[in-house]
């Protein structure tokens, strides 16, 4: 059992050992450190790659259709067919568009995108580098993707790229101060910045979503992060139906790739960090850590490919009243209801807590209800009466 | 250890040469849109050189603040006057004479404060924690903390003034 859940763990450490019979001895941290870099330059890609075929196969499933099936078996090798599509495409480049930042934003906004997975607890000790400030350093990547969506659109000059990416840098500012409220509860209650003593502190089965506070930081967290990655409902930065492809309108061939790349492995990385910070990350009974790591990152890109398949896009209003009138109040006052949590003893905390929240998004549900306007009445229109 | 701590030196020298070479294509390019971009790459520097002095705390707050959130709205800035972005505009104006009595002026102050400040190296220094730091801005300096608070909301309902739209 120990052997399967250390499985990844012994593998690196018997092919350093191997190394070191040949290797100078200072080569070893070298190789430690390329070990884990290939295995995550590798993941990455490889994990975009089926998520699109996931993607393409579960929508099509709710659409009641097969979606891919003709490459391969279950339609396995599609991903490959498509790259070796995208990589044999014709680059073009708009004649007024700024050719330097049109070539630079899709290669620098892969960067950030596999950076994050440098500090994503794939299991017990498997983690590439336990950065002491783990947590920031995502938000602080995930935060500069926003510049190269919109550095991309600007250097486009298609007024559809500049609205699209006019749409993203709102949306992102936007949703970004919940995203980072949502977190601060989970640091006040861990007090470590380190997705490592995040996970274990939610030993045995303390998940933090099962806590009232756990509940709501997770919605808020998991909502938020759907946004960050512009994906349905809050795929407006590249509404097809509204304006054509948005931000990456003027893109193609690998470039285009690139962006689509960038987008599928931040959707890996937003559901692992979520299922690390309030679903327990690695821990679960019976199965190995890392098979528990991954039923839950996936249930949560199931979840938002389901949301994909049932949700129509939001307006840029109702987008923005959401994140403003709803998102952020609940968030600061999670955080207060935190704070009260740790402060009172076991059963009482709960409760109290539980009422605050109950209340405060009652209160914040009848504050944010649609206005309805009322029914006219013509009087005059009925002039034989 | 002697290969790591010299690679250590190497790509710390390394990274300041970026910052430097960034910087100075920031205030001479043409483009200020390409401007804003290098502008972005200097900070992302400026926080690899936090990073090499253990204040990792500082450097994703950095990253978070100034390449996140700051150069988004210059960048945002750009493009609502989208005339300045066009190339041939000249970059520089005819104030170059104020603005190097200006720069005389702060060095003379600026120089001579950072070589008095007694910079302390000892070890104590170099485990600034986030706990810690929240401690010193909630203890030892709550009153300039309150300060920024209310200058920055100051500035909220400032914005938030001239933006409205005339009734």
């Amino acid at each position: 059992m120990n052997t399967i859940d250390q499985v990844f763990v012994l593998a690196k450490r018997a092919l350093i050992t191997w190394a070191q019979s040949f290797l100078p001895e200072w080569s070893t941290i070298l190789l430690s450190i390329l070990i884990s870099v290939t295995a995550i330059a590798v993941f990455g890609p490889v994990t975009m790659m089926y998520l699109t075929l996931l993607e393409r196969k579960l929508v099509g499933r709710i659409q009641n259709r097969y979606g891919p099936n003709r490459v391969g078996f279950w339609g396995l090798l599609q991903p490959i067919a498509d790259g070796v599509k995208m990589l044999t495409k014709e680059d073009i480049v708009p004649m007024n568009a700024d050719k330097f930042a049109h070539f630079l934003a899709p290669i620098v906004i892969v960067i950030p995108a596999l950076l994050i997975f440098s500090v994503v607890p794939f299991g017990r000790g498997m983690i590439a580098v336990d950065l002491s400030i783990g947590i920031l350093f995502f938000l602080a990547l995930s935060s500069t993707t926003t510049i190269w969506i919109f550095v991309a659109a600007w250097a486009s000059r298609n007024k559809f790229s500049l609205l699209g990416g006019m749409r993203s840098v709102a949306q992102m500012i936007s949703y970004e101060i919940p995203m980072v409220l949502s977190i601060v509860p989970v640091l006040l209650v861990v007090g470590s910045f380190s997705t490592v003593s995040i996970v274990e502190a939610q030993s045995g089965w303390n998940w933090f979503v099962f806590t009232p506070w756990g509940v709501v930081g997770f919605l808020i967290f998991f909502l938020t992060g759907v946004a960050e990655v512009n994906r349905t409902p809050f795929d407006l930065p590249e509404g097809e139906s509204e304006i054509v492809a948005g931000f990456h309108t003027e893109y193609s061939g690998m470039k285009f790739a690139l962006f689509y790349m960038a987008e599928f492995m931040n959707t890996f990385s937003i559901s692992a960090i979520v299922a690390t910070m309030y679903l327990g990350g690695w821990q679960g009974p019976w199965l190995p850590s890392w098979v528990w790591f991954f039923i839950k990152t996936y249930a949560l890109i199931f979840v938002m490919m389901w949301f994909r398949g049932t949700f129509p896009r939001l307006r840029v209003d109702q987008l923005m009243g959401f994140a403003w009138k709803f998102l952020l109040p609940l968030a600061l006052v999670n955080l207060l209801v935190a704070g009260i949590w740790i402060h009172l003893s076991a059963p009482k905390n709960n409760i109290v807590s539980l009422i605050i929240l109950i209340g405060i998004f009652n209160l914040l549900y009848w504050a944010n209800r649609p206005e309805m306007p009322k029914k006219r009445t013509y009087r005059y229109a009925y002039a034989d009466e | 250890m002697n290969f790591f701590s010299s690679l250590a030196t190497v790509s710390f020298y390394g990274v300041l040469v970026g910052v430097l070479a960034t910087a100075i294509i920031t205030v001479t390019t043409r483009n200020l849109f390409h401007a804003a971009i290098f502008l972005a790459f200097t900070l992302l520097g400026v926080a690899l050189i936090y990073f090499f002095l253990h204040a990792e705390f500082l450097a994703g707050v950095q990253i978070l603040l100034y390449v996140g959130a700051i150069m988004t709205l210059v960048i945002f800035a750009i493009m609502l006057t989208a005339k300045i972005g066009d190339p041939s505009i000249p970059q520089s104006n005819r104030q170059r004479l104020p603005a190097l009595i200006g720069l005389i002026v702060l060095g003379f102050f600026l120089i001579p404060a950072i070589l008095k400040m007694p910079w302390k190296t000892t070890a104590d220094f170099q485990t600034t924690n986030a706990v810690q730091l929240g401690k010193a801005l909630m203890g030892e300096f709550v009153f300039p903390f309150e300060v920024i608070s209310l200058v920055l909301l100051v500035a909220l309902i400032g914005a938030i003034v001239v933006s409205r739209s005339d009734q």
